[in-house]
């Protein structure tokens, strides 16, 4: 059988190579540029004030030593990269932002933003430890129109409900499209590889034009659906079928992904904040924009939030839907709250559809790839 | 064809010794060469001595498995599978009743849980670092002046002294420092492993440990590890005659169950 690789992939093999000097455009027609770090920042918010929202989370090792000169060296390679990268003025993409937008997620990010504020004007928004409760859900729409003042006031605009609206149309005429991608990777053989796909969710951050990206996804779509009916696989037919969750692995740190597919088996699914997280619920299209956006955002099924059911109900839907042999759980090391989560969803996934588990714990570097190898193998020995 | 005995082969390429297993259905023969400098040298070497004794050349054996660190480095295997895969399988075959694996090997420590055919259910790994495991116990014996095997016959199972750093290094220095202060040798390695067995019972607890429990892995062969094992871990650990032969075992059982099925 042969392998295939879509032509549209193309496209996105280009859109981060691209995105430094077509962020520099915007920026010089007068774009101004909100950066931001999480899947909570309501990216709508920017999009109605005229801006450009664009995803700064580090996944390089480079920076590392220089966000160590002032974090704790325990700290997830995450914020240190993303620290290192802010504070050496290294990445373009920080460089250009205006302003930064932060959450209080976890501890460690949320210290390093009163680092950042030092140097770069930010904005944190207060976030509730939960999702469920009314007062949470009401203590965070209070955060998001306090982002919306602070939108109009530094950049000087007017966010009004028109805007919000047409902001919301496009980012969930997007979040469908990206979920009828992720729907094609139900097949045996899977048409897309994981790592394919981390590229393209990822580009969704790197091309500022948003018709141009979501005609590149169309093609892709299109593509991928002609060759899912011609049996053609991105992998071969009944290779085992992994869907990886966990703490964001975006290109530059999707080491773990690479490792499962070296090792012949199909990443079916990434539905970490690098892949599918922002992509699975849409804003409310006939509630008040505001209140639609703060629920949504608020909705966000991370470690962070306390306690955080919907990620082990998603992900247990995920590997029943995407019919995988088992869910492969990436921490980093550092990272305490994915790190406890796991013995939840592992217990969880036991109880529910009896789902092989595996947690990897690593960091950024290469040094425990052939160790990860024996325990991804290991794994994959395990189903037979 | 038919008349021709069979003979398959399992490999296990360690971190401080290389474990050559033959079978051919019925009898099975293990025999084990430190990994020395060159340890696709030694294996490759060692593989023909056992062969030969069979009388068979290496080429003429029906199919050779592999496993461990240096699996990866061996051009002849027909077939490479990971430690935790042959260990789990070998262990089964030792001791047909156990549940668990806990493995302690040159650099790492595995726990395993197993079926009734030796089938793994679930597994974990130590990270990185060489804490608690065969390589860790060498720094220390080096530390105590003394080599592995005299610190295995150690009465160490007396008054242990706490040991609270887990890194090689660090505990190295604290090692250094109670022989200073004129602590006892024997109570020293008692400390040293109780930490060892603390440490390793912490992690297998991620896979829930059930009983018949079984060690395997060079390490088994410290009597008093055993017994703080046991401590720490509640439980009853039973350690099988050829403990360390489980990889390579299991890597022989693996290639013999293939052949068979080819021949179906
Ligand atoms: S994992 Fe949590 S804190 Fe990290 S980006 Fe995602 S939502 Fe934000
Ligand atoms: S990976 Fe964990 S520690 Fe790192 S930023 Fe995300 S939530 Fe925080």
């Amino acid at each position: 059988m042969t392998l295939s690789r879509p032509q549209a992939m193309a496209h996105f093999d280009m859109a981060i190579p691209h995105a430094a000097t077509s962020l520099k455009q915007l920026k010089e027609n007068g774009t101004k540029v909100v950066g931001y770090y999480c899947m909570f920042a309501p990216q709508e918010v920017a999009l109605a004030a005229g801006a450009q929202p664009v995803a700064l989370c580090a996944t390089k090792e480079e920076p590392i030593a220089d966000g160590e000169k002032t974090l704790p060296r325990n700290f997830c390679p995450l914020i240190k990269s993303s620290y290192g990268f802010a504070v050496t003025d290294k990445c373009p993409f920080f460089l250009h932002s205006d302003l930064i937008v932060g959450e209080t997620t976890c501890d460690g990010k949320k210290k390093m933003f009163e680092l950042m504020a030092k140097f770069k004007p930010v904005h944190v928004m207060n976030l509730p430890q939960g999702y469920a409760a009314e007062e949470d859900k009401a203590y965070w729409l209070a955060a998001v129109e306090k982002l919306k003042k602070y939108l109009e006031t530094s950049l000087d605009v007017e966010i009004t409900d028109a805007k919000l609206a047409a902001a919301i149309k496009e980012r969930n005429a997007e979040r469908r499209l990206i979920q009828e991608l992720a729907d094609l990777t139900k097949h045996d053989p899977v048409p897309l590889s994981g790592q394919d796909m981390l590229k393209v969710l990822w580009a969704h951050n790197f091309v500022f034009d948003r018709q141009e990206f979501a005609a590149q996804v169309r093609e892709l779509v299109g593509e991928l659906k002609e060759q899912a009916a011609r049996g053609e696989g991105a992998l071969p037919k009944g290779a085992k079928r992994i869907v990886v969750t966990g703490v964001p692995t975006g290109i530059g740190a999707e080491k773990v992904l690479k490792i499962i597919e070296d090792c012949g088996a199909a990443v079916v699914y990434i539905e970490n904040c690098s892949g599918m997280k922002q992509f699975v619920t849409l804003v409310d299209e006939d509630k008040p924009a505001l209140a639609a956006i703060a629920d949504k955002y608020l909705g966000t099924h991370c470690s962070c939030m306390s306690p955080n059911p919907r990620r082990m109900e998603l992900v247990a839907e995920v590997a029943r839907d995407w019919r995988a042999d088992g869910v492969v759980d990436v921490v980093w090391q550092g990272c305490h709250t994915y790190n406890v989560e796991g013995r939840v969803l592992k217990d969880y996934l036991r109880d529910n559809g009896n789902v092989p588990y595996l947690q990897i714990e690593t960091d950024y570097s290469q040094g425990d790839v052939e160790q990860i190898k024996t325990r991804v193998q290991a794994f994959l020995e395990m189903m037979g | 064809m038919a008349a021709e005995q069979e003979i398959v082969a399992g490999v296990d390429a360690g971190s401080t010794a290389i474990k050559v297993t033959l079978f051919d259905g019925t009898a099975m023969a293990n025999y084990l060469e430190p990994a020395g400098w060159n340890p696709r040298e030694t294996a490759t070497v060692l593989l023909s001595k056992a062969a030969g004794l069979r009388g068979v050349k290496a080429g003429g054996l029906a199919r050779v498995y592999g496993t461990g660190y240096g699996r990866v480095g061996l051009g002849f295997l027909a077939k490479a599978v990971t430690e935790i895969t042959c260990h789990a399988r070998g262990a089964a075959y030792m001791a047909p009743e156990a549940r668990t694996v806990i493995d302690i090997g040159g650099q790492d420590v595995k726990a395993i849980r197993i079926d009734g055919a030796g089938r793994v259910r679930d597994f974990v790994m130590n990270d990185k670092c060489a804490a608690g495991t065969g390589r860790f116990l060498q720094v220390m014996a080096g530390a105590l002046g003394m080599d592995l095997g005299t610190m295995a016959a150690l009465p160490a199972d007396g008054d242990a002294c706490p040991i609270n750093a887990m890194c090689t290094v660090f505990a190295e220095s604290e090692v250094i420092g109670l022989l200073n202060r004129g602590t006892p040798r024997e109570t020293i390695v008692a400390g040293l492993y109780k930490s060892i067995a603390g440490r390793v019972a912490a992690m297998a607890a991620r896979i829930t440990p059930c009983p018949p429990v079984v060690l395997t892995g060079g390490v088994a062969l410290h009597q008093a590890l055993h017994k703080a094992l046991e401590n720490e871990l509640g439980l009853k650990v039973t350690i099988p005659g050829e403990a360390v032969f489980a990889g390579s075992i299991g890597a022989a059982l693996l290639a013999w169950e293939d052949l068979r099925r080819k021949g179906e």
